[in-house]
């Protein structure tokens, strides 16, 4: 065999070799998507987190239900007027009064109420440091520096009746809120901003 | 007989056993369904909620996987098969309580989501259009697939009703001959067929809703390793240069 | 440019020292891969070891991927399979793998067993390769009949419910026994719930260590050849066997030709065939399970038939059960009941070459037969062929003695 032939053989042994483990690796990677994609949400999990639907009308105002969407705690607040008078009181000790961490709220609750009816506060009931349920501690007081919210009883993160999260507390971020709108004026479906319910 | 006559008539006679034992079953008429036929399974769709979903759960199928698999828009599902549910993530469950049905028919209708591939689809359609009447049936019917059926004739108001025409063979078991119609339903008997016909194939989309699906993405992952063979083959070539 | 490069070869040669001076890898790689030696002159019937490792491994990962959504409840197992097939992403798929490659790997196995008959190699020096071999076919049959109850379909609940009743057919403490076996008074959720524990932890971890066990003993007696020629025998000056070639790059090149070919026969199935015709998946199994009533015909899977037909050719409780037992481990005994000189059939006389055909067709014949009713001419049928099937194990110390045998060369042969 001459070394002519013998470069050849080398260069084609090589183009092969790579041709194959490309083949091989991208033939791999591609029967790694079913099993991969197998661990997302069924279509039953899809199913059992449907958008919900929660009649509002009935709440009295101050009156506050808790919700389930996806297996996650929703609060429905009804705001009396005293209640949202309060809101533009405490901005000097949130850490977010504005809303500015977009992860946070879908665009439409970017305001002062974090909500579309100033009325009713739908928010997810998850404290953003470590997902403990905050309590719904509306009332001012007793402490002095308590005006009314939402308190975490794992590691003391506060909220307001926004649920924006006040200065120096462990929680990072204002509390969340999930995608919403009303269908009626008195009936609001969590889980979906817009299409058909 | 000696003993290799014996095997030697033994194979001769094995040869013809496949049609022996064949025999002894019932003889199903061909359903000839397409599942690849949407229009046919749009129709059994809606025969299948109009008369099964009565009475029958397929509690295994999802109404909005039915709809994309079989192009229907969401507004057609809710309008015109959605009976029994409210959103369409739903599965086909049926309104009749199962301890009542228990009571009324002996047992619960059985679930339909897997009949199509437990039973065959000739099995089916040969039982939907196998109703004959029985004065000695509770129903007034008797069934030529599965004799001694609880279910009533539901599709005689399209079918109408026939009678059955059985005699005794030389082995004395009674063979069915033929159905004669008695009663003329609203469809000609070519119309019910086709509506038999399209309900079954609905069935079988139903037991398995995956078929097309697995099939079209089959071709390509055979394309795929037929590509990769040619590769490693020539690969493979090469290496053994070095083997002499 | 240059330079670079030697030096990350430097860095890597001193990271795999401090490797192999911990952890023998460079060792272990030359002894099992780049310097195992197996002979140049494999022909395709040597491919079905490495499949049936490929089926393992798609077995184990499709296994754990259905483990994650199958529940193991009397209650709630057919449903999960069914919520498998249509809700879970992709389960359809997994599912069919996994179902698929039950069937295929009992073909493969079974290939692969018929490649050391045709070749001798279950005989000296490999008889403990065999031994191992047919204990991982043995624990291969209990995997495959563990997992067959899961679905909980008719088939599942009646099949299990025939094959544990055989094992009251022992004297003394078969019922004892098949009590035990099940855990309850009848097959139920307890027996389906320890199946599973059997199915997905137990038997595949043993199974998993006899196939390290086999390669080991493989590996250390050297793989036997089309002439059945030891290769070791005819070593070159640097030691390395004259007609051995290196496992890598040879062998697995040619493996990988033939893993592909049977990767598109796999998918073939999976994706056009799943069911096979009722085969692979039976009819019956689409229901499920109804303690109050059995399905019509009643035929255990197919890979397990050719033993069912020999216990229902025997008209005998007892017997039938003693029968079926040693079909299936008879062939354990086959290094000692080979007395032949030379291993390859390609030596061997028309005695052996006879027993060995009458052997195949009898195998395939019994298979054929345990899925038929067990009535009438098939009965016989069933007979005739069981007897042929012990007569080529038992008679098999005499015609290997008597069969002529032809000179086997000093060197394997090869067609470059």
């Amino acid at each position: 065999m001459t070394d002519d032939v013998d470069q050849i053989d080398r260069k084609r042994r090589h183009f092969l070799t790579v041709a194959t483990l490309v083949t091989g690796g991208a033939g791999m990677a591609a029967a790694a998507v079913p099993f991969l994609s197998s661990l997302k949400p069924s279509a039953r999990a899809q199913a059992l987190g449907a958008p919900v639907e929660v009649a509002v009308g009935s709440l009295e105002p101050g009156e506050m239900v808790r919700v389930m969407w996806r297996g996650r705690l929703v609060f429905v607040l009804r705001r009396d007027e005293e209640m949202l008078s309060r809101l533009s009181s405490v901005t000097e000790f949130l850490d977010d009064p504005d809303s500015q961490n977009p992860e946070q709220q879908p665009e439409f609750a970017v305001n002062e109420y974090r909500s579309i009816n100033p009325e009713f506060l739908v928010i997810e009931g998850s404290c953003t440091h470590l997902g403990c349920a905050p309590l719904a501690e509306f009332q001012v007081g007793p402490a002095d520096d308590w005006h009314g919210g939402f308190f975490c009883p794992c590691h003391g993160s506060r909220f307001d009746l926004s649920g924006r999260v006040y200065k120096s507390v462990p929680a990072p971020t204002n509390m969340r809120v999930p995608p919403y709108r009303f269908i009626r004026e008195d009936v609001i479906i969590i889980g979906v901003e817009t299409g058909a319910a | 007989m000696d003993k290799p006559m014996r095997l030697i008539s033994g194979l001769a006679a094995m040869l013809l056993s496949v049609g022996v034992f064949a025999a002894t079953e019932i003889e199903l008429e061909l359903a000839n369904n397409d599942p690849d036929d949407i229009e046919s399974l749009q129709r059994g769709a809606r025969n299948f909620m109009n008369y099964c979903a009565g009475c029958h759960s397929a509690k295994y199928v999802r109404y909005n996987t039915l709809g994309r698999d079989l192009n229907l828009s969401e507004d057609q599902l809710i309008e015109n098969l959605m009976f029994n549910a409210e959103k369409t993530f739903e599965t086909i469950e049926t309104n009749m309580p199962m301890d009542d049905a228990a009571r009324w028919f002996g047992q619960p209708p059985p679930d339909l989501s897997l009949m199509a591939r437990a039973r065959g689809t000739d099995y089916v359609y040969s039982f939907l259009k196998g109703f004959y009447l029985d004065p000695d049936s509770p129903t007034g019917v008797d069934n030529r697939v599965l004799v001694g059926t609880s279910m009533p004739h539901v599709l005689w108001e399209l079918q109408g009703f026939q009678t059955a025409e059985f005699e005794i063979d030389e082995n004395g078991t009674v063979q069915f001959v033929q159905f004669d119609q008695a009663m003329a339903g609203s469809m000609s008997s070519e119309e019910f067929d086709e509506f038999a016909r399209d309900t079954v194939n609905f069935m079988e989309y139903m037991a398995e809703p995956i078929r097309s699906k697995r099939r079209a993405l089959g071709i390509w992952v055979l394309a795929f390793l037929m590509f990769f063979w040619i590769i490693s083959s020539m690969l493979k070539k090469q290496i053994w240069k070095d083997v002499t | 440019m240059a330079r670079i490069e030697s030096e990350v070869g430097i860095r890597t040669n001193t990271f795999m020292k401090w490797v192999d001076d911990r952890f023998p890898f460079t060792e272990t790689l030359k002894y099992h891969i780049t310097e195992y030696y197996a002979s140049k002159n494999f022909n395709w019937w040597y491919i079905f070891g490495v499949l049936s490792m490929v089926v393992l491994v798609i077995q184990l990962l499709t296994g754990i991927f259905l483990t994650m959504n199958y529940k193991p409840a009397a209650a709630d197992a057919f449903a999960s399979v069914e919520y498998i097939m249509r809700d879970v992403e992709w389960g359809w798929l997994i599912r069919y793998m996994h179902s698929t490659g039950a069937s295929f790997f009992f073909i493969v196995v079974y290939l692969h067993m018929f490649r050391a008959m045709l070749y001798g190699s279950y005989k000296k020096p490999r008889e403990l390769i065999w031994l191992i071999g047919m204990l991982i076919f043995f624990v291969l049959m209990a995997e495959g009949f563990a997992g067959y109850l899961l679905p909980w379909g008719q088939m599942s609940y009646w099949g299990a419910q025939v094959i544990i009743s055989l094992f009251g057919a022992i004297p003394f403490v078969g019922e004892a026994l098949v009590e035990w076996i099940r855990g309850d008074y009848a097959i139920s959720d307890v027996t389906l719930n320890r199946f599973f524990a059997f199915h997905v932890i137990l038997l595949p971890l043993i199974l998993v260590a006899l196939v390290f066990l086999h390669i080991v003993a493989l590996h250390h007696v050297g793989s036997n050849n089309p002439d059945g020629i030891e290769i070791k025998e005819n070593k070159g000056p640097d030691g390395v066997p004259l007609d051995g070639i290196a496992f890598h790059p040879y062998h697995t090149t040619k493996d990988l030709v033939g893993i592909v070919v049977f990767l598109m026969i796999f998918s073939g199935v999976v994706f056009f065939a799943p069911d096979m015709g009722g085969y692979f998946l039976e009819h019956a199994n689409f229901e499920p399970a109804n303690t109050m009533a059995t399905p019509e015909h009643i035929a255990p899977v197919w890979y397990y038939t050719p033993y069912y037909a020999i216990l229902r050719a025997v008209p005998d409780k007892f017997w039938g059960f003693v029968l079926f037992g040693m079909s299936v481990v008879l062939p354990v005994f086959l290094p000692w009941l080979d007395r032949s000189r030379v291993k390859s059939i390609r030596y061997r006389g028309w005695i052996h070459k006879m027993a060995l055909s009458v052997f195949v067709i009898s195998f395939l014949m019994l298979g054929w037969l345990g899925l038929q009713p067990a009535e009438g001419l098939y009965v016989t049928l069933a007979r005739i062929f069981s007897v042929l099937y012990f007569a080529f194990f038992l008679l098999m110390p005499y015609y290997t003695t008597i069969d002529k045998t032809k000179p086997v060369p000093e060197r394997v042969v090869f067609h470059g």
